[in-house]
């Protein structure tokens, strides 16, 4: 032994911590060299139970299946029927959420709009008002209603064809935002009336109401001033669906949205992204139940966003009760955001294509979040909506081949007994039955 | 003048026919009567058009109001004038938090005191409150003017933009990034106009102004202590 020296010994294989991984490690050595937390957009990006962690079962004896390419499966959607003497009807259930201008670029609204139309859907505002492009190109548009009120005013108001009250959203439950200066363009900081350059936050509360009670009588204030026209929607994060479902009925929504926590944002806090609110699948059965013990299922309309990327994520959604589902993230990946084209460009960010999240920075290459007039004029707002159609067509299609394979001949007709999960996780959160058996965390009688 | 009994008709009623006036202007004068605390009466009005209101009101009297004026002979509940975008709302007694909040433009005139957050996110909206008004008063405020002829609660101008604040009397405490300003002779010029407006007893050399000292414009770790 005396004979070996140090080097010649065996010795134990060099072991990575699970809990000091390598990207924990450089997250501390970043806090530790920068004081400030990392801000970046997008939605949760942990793994956490999806809609993968569902299947469906498909017809065989027991139920039979339509035939896929003769046999119809509707996919048209009202939402609104509730109040609103104009409610919105859509032609497909897959509507595009809520996102600024400001976090995005006019041209890129524009193509949200026209991408949108084509498809027969809604396009939703953002924080920082309604822009002509994009009322000029969505032939249904969806005007929010902000704890900001950034251009907020009665004509936009009052020429929108639905409204939603922006309680919370699902990538930051509980907390506002934040529009770094150097997207603030001088039309941005002109809608907003701010001075050009400087950060504008966004509220996490309304200025003028607090609670339930309250946001009824808010509710009251737009519809007599929309003359009781269009319908108004009541956005939630997933936090508590249960509850604050029960809560917006209450209050008179027509359309509850739900928003879980791979829903995306310009920019928040990681920590704030990553840790606070629910994954999407664990949202939908609880708001579903509070739907159904009001006896309004399908009377006040269900719209779930938060990680919809396929025609089975649209499907499964409906299948535990969504009316419709919106898409975000999705949208803007269709557009171009994160493509490998720009790969060398992300490199030069140390990033990476898919990886690209540091959309309030507004130095987007693919030229969608951003405010720079050179960037912007890489993205054609023309080719942009064609793209967004096609994306919104194939979800439909998909969604429609995985009804019909179950015998349906309407996406709403498909149900949780259409499912199974693949994990007691999602079993639980879902309620359907875990794969090859009768049974599911929490169901009554085991 | 036309008189609208709210016992006798419904609010739905009352708002369709003040809208109808932005289409074809028939009546100019409106008295509302038995108001009794309802909620969003006279909302989104676009008619140069008085609408009077005996008695107090609920939530969001003369809510995003353009061009019209409303006189409240009463106390008005909270958000009075919220997001108003031109015109002028005046109310008698005082008026409950948020008064004015998100206003785009137009005049408030409050004759009693305002609650808690008058003013809040304020976007352009001129606001004279004879009284004193409570805590967070103009929090976030961007733009326009608010004057003060009384006391201020706590954290006036919490976090505040662009907007001017003038105050008579005395300020409990002032919020984050908000500090006492040189009153210039524009501000002053302002300030008389205002009062002048607001049909206030008060002198402008009598008032302290207030606003942004702008050193949280712009994100800095440094300032987190500030928050």
């Amino acid at each position: 032994m005396k004979d070996q020296t140090i080097d010649t010994l065996p010795r134990t294989e060099p072991i990575q911590s699970a809990t000091f991984s390598n990207s924990v490690n450089a997250e501390i050595r970043r806090a530790a060299h920068t004081g400030i937390y990392d801000i970046r957009g997008g939605g949760a990006k942990r793994r956490v139970p999806h809609f993968d962690d569902l299947l469906f079962l498909g017809a065989s004896i027991s139920r039979y299946p339509l035939e896929g390419y003769r046999e119809t499966c509707e996919t048209r959607v009202t939402l609104g029927t509730r109040y609103a003497k104009t409610p919105i009807e859509l032609d497909i259930p897959v509507t595009i959420a809520g996102m600024s201008f400001g976090a995005l670029s006019g041209p890129a609204k524009e193509a949200l709009g026209r991408g949108a139309s084509a498809a027969g859907t809604s396009t939703t505002t953002g924080d920082g008002g309604m822009t002509e492009e994009e009322r000029g190109h969505s032939s249904k548009l969806v005007y929010q209603y902000l704890p900001s009120r950034y251009g907020m005013n009665p004509r936009d108001l009052r020429r929108a064809d639905a409204i939603e009250i922006v309680v919370g959203q699902g990538a930051k439950p509980g907390g506002g935002g934040m529009l770094l200066g150097q997207k603030i363009s001088d039309r941005v900081a002109g809608m907003r009336n701010l001075p050009t350059g400087i950060d504008q936050r966004s509220a996490c509360r309304h200025p003028d109401w607090t609670g339930p009670d309250d946001l009824e009588i808010k509710i009251l204030e737009i519809r007599e001033i929309t003359g009781w026209k269009v319908p108004i929607y009541v956005k939630i994060g997933g936090t508590r669906p249960y509850y604050d479902t029960t809560l917006a009925i209450k209050a008179g929504a027509d359309v509850v949205v739900l928003d879980g926590m791979q829903g995306g944002t310009a920019a928040t806090q990681d920590v704030f992204i990553e840790h606070v609110g629910l994954p999407t699948l664990a949202c939908i059965r609880p708001a579903v139940q509070a739907l159904q013990d009001q006896g309004l299922h399908r009377e006040v309309q269900l719209v779930v966003s938060g990680g919809i990327r396929t025609g089975a994520d649209v499907a499964k959604a409906i299948a535990l009760g969504a009316d419709a589902v919106a898409i975000g993230t999705a949208a803007l990946v269709a557009l171009g955001d994160n493509d490998p084209k720009w790969e060398a460009e992300y490199q030069k960010m140390g990033t990476t294509t898919g990886a690209y999240d540091d959309w309030h920075e507004g130095r987007d290459p693919a030229g969608i979040t951003t405010q720079d007039p050179e960037l912007m004029a890489r993205f054609d707002p023309i080719e942009g909506g064609r793209r967004l159609k096609n994306y919104l067509k194939v979800l439909t299609l998909e969604a429609q081949t995985i009804a019909r394979a179950c015998g349906h001949n309407h996406l709403h007709n498909l149900e949780p007994e259409d499912l199974c999960a693949l994990t007691m996780e999602a079993a639980a959160m879902a309620r359907v039955p875990l794969a090859g058996t009768d049974w599911w965390p929490g169901k009554a009688g085991f | 003048m036309q008189t609208f009994d709210l016992e006798a008709q419904d609010l739905r009623a009352l708002n369709t026919a003040l809208h109808a006036q932005a289409e074809t202007l028939s009546q100019a004068n409106w008295e509302v009567v038995n108001a009794k605390g309802s909620h969003a009466i006279a909302v989104g009005l676009d008619a140069p058009i008085e609408v009077t209101v005996k008695g107090s009101t609920g939530y969001y009297c003369a809510g995003m109001n353009s061009q019209a004026k409303v006189h409240v002979h009463g106390s008005a509940g909270p958000g009075v004038a919220e997001n108003m975008m031109s015109g002028t709302v005046i109310v008698e007694g005082d008026a409950s938090q948020y008064a004015g909040a998100t206003g785009h433009g137009g005049l408030l005139v409050i004759k009693g005191n305002a609650s808690s957050r008058c003013g809040i996110s304020m976007k352009g909206i001129d606001i004279v409150v004879h009284g004193n008004i409570g805590h967070m008063s103009a929090f976030m405020a961007q733009s326009g003017n608010l004057v003060v002829l009384g006391d201020a609660g706590d954290a006036l101008g919490d976090s505040l933009y662009e907007a001017r604040l003038f105050v008579r009397g005395s300020v409990k405490s002032l919020g984050a990034d908000c500090i006492e300003k040189e009153m210039r002779p524009e501000h002053l010029e302002i300030l008389a106009d205002l009062l002048e407006r607001a049909g206030a007893d008060a002198k402008p050399e009598e008032f302290k102004r207030y606003g942004s000292a702008r050193k949280l414009y712009n994100f800095d770790v440094d300032n987190a202590s500030a928050y």
